[in-house]
């Protein structure tokens, strides 16, 4: 049984919610998106609640404490549709038999799980370190990236703390939508195409700070300065910078 | 504006040798500014050698009064000076820092004057960093040593860390390379910060409000190859430092020749020796996080490390009494001592046993290095072996493993330290 979502963790709880009254254990969850790619047996729509998906959540709560709750959401939001069958496996199992289960490794849910919480981890940590904002004349710091995992919402705080006395805007232009923070507090934005054209290529439309170009500069300079030729090692670097993320580096 | 990108091409290039690059181990928050720090820290980039790049590593100046052989900046070398100025400096940091190009500030600088005078003008730029720019970000300070406990305690109070270059493992080397200088003016601003902040610590305890103090600790560097030292002695001074000042980390950085006008060191063009230094990082590690003592590893007999094999697998195979281990059975402390386990696979390990025997199928799956540690390992599904192989026969189908997969191409599974 297939059971079809709008794609919002709201929705993939309400999925949980819903094989847990139906009694469909092997019940899949999939986004109608997905669905339309293939033919699929039996599915069903399943409708956002926020009640139902509320409850499921204050019962993971109950029974991992937050932040083991929340790993279910990091899963999720790796969008991973194998991770995603996993979790629903591993929510099930942790209701029936305890959070024991969440360190037994030699299941493959559960050590796939692990596994995913550890790349959508990386990809969060990656996303700290490889933004870079260029600043726009009316002192707006902007800043685009395309992540492997939806992580945008991981990251929101930790920016929002460092970076708390200047505005900025992270966007996702793979998932068409970014983050904004006005000194005071974040908000999720999504903008017009002709919006997102303009931010893809800062300086022709949006116009910058008149000194982002020289920052730039001695950044650049710096990166080149601090390499030690006679240690040269790309194996090394390309492991640690893989070629995906360049696109938004100034320094590559 | 084109003078800074001169000074800093300059400056930067004589900071590079510094390998400490750690922004980790901080947790000061930001308090109605910018910036904190991340207490696992965060590497912005990394250059072509393979180097994290978290902090903008700078002198404040190259000139310097020393002359010690192995130093680009040494006196007598010919080379382009140049110092930044205080504004320069907070400009560049604020700027970078704003862009998240940097996780903060990593600031030396060569001798000029005198130690105080040089300290001075370290702490006139953290101060005006944290003072008026309200910054919170990351800041590695150097120690100078020589200046006063003053203002050695004052700069204390603003930098996240602290540290002060060894150089050279002995000091019979040191005097070799850098006769003007001695271990013992090293040692003792390392004892006087790391008194500081075992005192704040303990009156952090009792009184509510105070000030932290180079929270993230101490650290040292020593120069691997430019003078004789043996790698027992290396470590040996390592483990000393580890102790007696309570040190966060110890670098060792391979030397890259950089003096072609002294018969002592190796000569430019030479390649450094980058194999060595990872067989010390990786020893580093097995005694700080493996449960190793120094003595199982290097001793004045056996005082080198193999390079075509690592310090664990090294002493496994001089070891094979206490192999094979059950990974069933065996605790977590004897589990990571088996090569091709690491800590994290560890843990799944003891972990996941409380349900069921493992067998090698879900050992590879959780990632360990299965190829290496076969040898040494017993599991659920382990066939009864008619006699133990002989530790000769599994070193040299380990390193025949390890060719075939470089030669393929595939990925060498190897420790891995930043």
């Amino acid at each position: 049984m297939y059971y079809l979502f709008d794609g919002s963790y709201t929705g993939y709880l309400t999925c949980v919610f819903e094989s847990f009254a139906q009694k469909e254990h092997g019940a899949v969850p999939l986004t109608t998106d997905d669905f339309r790619e293939g033919l699929f047996r039996e599915s069903r729509q399943i409708v956002s609640q926020p009640e139902k998906a509320g409850r499921v959540y204050r019962g993971l709560q109950k029974k991992l404490g937050s932040s083991g709750a929340l790993d279910f959401f990091r899963a999720f939001l790796s969008e991973d549709r194998r991770a995603w069958r996993s979790s629903f496996r591993i929510i099930r199992r942790v209701f029936d038999e305890g959070a024991e289960i969440l360190s037994d490794y030699g299941d493959d849910d559960v050590l796939y799980f692990a596994q995913t919480l550890k790349k959508v981890s990386r990809e969060r940590h990656r996303m700290k370190a490889f933004i870079r904002f260029q600043k726009s004349s009316d002192g707006l710091f902007l800043a685009v990236i395309e992540p492997d995992f939806n992580v945008l919402p991981l990251i929101s705080d930790f920016f929002r703390k460092r970076y708390a006395d200047q505005p900025w805007l992270i966007f996702d232009v793979k998932r068409a939508y970014g983050l904004l923070y006005d000194t005071r507090s974040v908000s999720e934005v999504r903008l017009t195409s002709e919006e997102r054209e303009a931010l893809s290529s800062p300086g022709t439309v949006v116009s910058l700070d008149e000194n982002d170009a020289h920052f730039q500069q001695l950044w650049k300079l710096y990166y080149k300065s601090t390499n030690i030729e006679s240690r040269r090692n790309m194996k090394l670097h390309l492991q640690h910078v893989p070629r995906r993320y360049w696109k938004y580096l100034p320094e590559k | 504006m084109e003078r800074i990108g001169e000074k800093l091409k300059i400056l930067a290039d004589a900071a590079k040798y510094d390998v400490s690059c750690s922004s980790s181990g901080s947790k000061r928050k930001n308090t109605g500014g910018i910036g904190d720090a991340s207490a696992s820290g965060i590497c912005h980039t990394y250059t072509e050698d393979g180097r994290c790049v978290s902090l903008l590593k700078i002198l404040l100046t190259n000139h310097c009064i020393y002359d010690c052989a192995f130093c680009v900046s040494r006196r007598s070398n010919d080379v382009k000076r140049a110092a930044f100025t205080v504004e320069e400096v907070v400009a560049l940091t604020m700027n970078f820092y704003r862009r998240n190009y940097i996780e903060g500030l990593f600031l030396s600088s060569g001798i000029f004057r005198d130690a105080d005078f040089t300290m001075e003008r370290l702490l006139r730029i953290v101060k005006k960093l944290r003072l008026e720019e309200r910054y919170n970000g990351y800041i590695h300070l150097k120690t100078i040593p020589g200046a006063s406990e003053e203002m050695i305690r004052e700069a204390g109070l603003y930098a996240d860390r602290m540290s002060i270059n060894l150089e050279l493992p002995t000091e019979a080397g040191l005097k070799m390379v850098a006769p003007e200088k001695d271990h013992a003016s090293v040692k003792k601003p390392l004892a006087f910060v790391s008194e500081q902040i075992q005192s704040f610590r303990a009156d952090a305890r009792i009184i509510r409000h105070t000030p932290v103090f180079v929270p993230a600790g101490q650290s040292t560097q020593m120069v691997i190859g430019a003078t004789p030292e043996t790698d027992f002695e290396i470590m040996r001074a390592a483990d000393e430092f580890y102790r007696e000042y309570k040190l966060k980390r110890v670098y060792y950085s391979g030397y890259i020749p950089v003096n072609g006008d002294s018969d002592q060191l190796p000569q430019p063009g030479t390649a450094p020796p980058l194999v060595r230094e990872n067989r010390l990082y990786q020893t580093d590690w097995l005694l700080r996080f493996y449960g190793f003592d120094l003595e199982e590893i290097l001793t004045p007999q056996h005082s080198s490390l193999d390079l075509d094999i690592d310090p664990k697998l090294s002493w496994a195979l001089r070891n094979p009494r206490v192999f094979p281990v059950d990974i069933n059975t065996a605790g977590y402390e004897m589990i990571i001592r088996v090569p091709g386990i690491g800590r994290q696979s560890a843990v799944k390990i003891v972990q996941a046993r409380k349900f069921g025997r493992l067998h090698v199928y879900q050992l590879k799956k959780m990632g360990i290095a299965y190829n290496r540690a076969r040898y040494f390992i017993r599991c659920a599904d382990s066939p009864a072996s008619p006699g133990e192989a002989s530790m000769e026969r599994v070193k040299s189908s380990i390193l025949q493993n390890q060719e075939g997969k470089r030669k393929t191409g595939l990925k060498e599974t190897q420790l891995m330290l930043f």
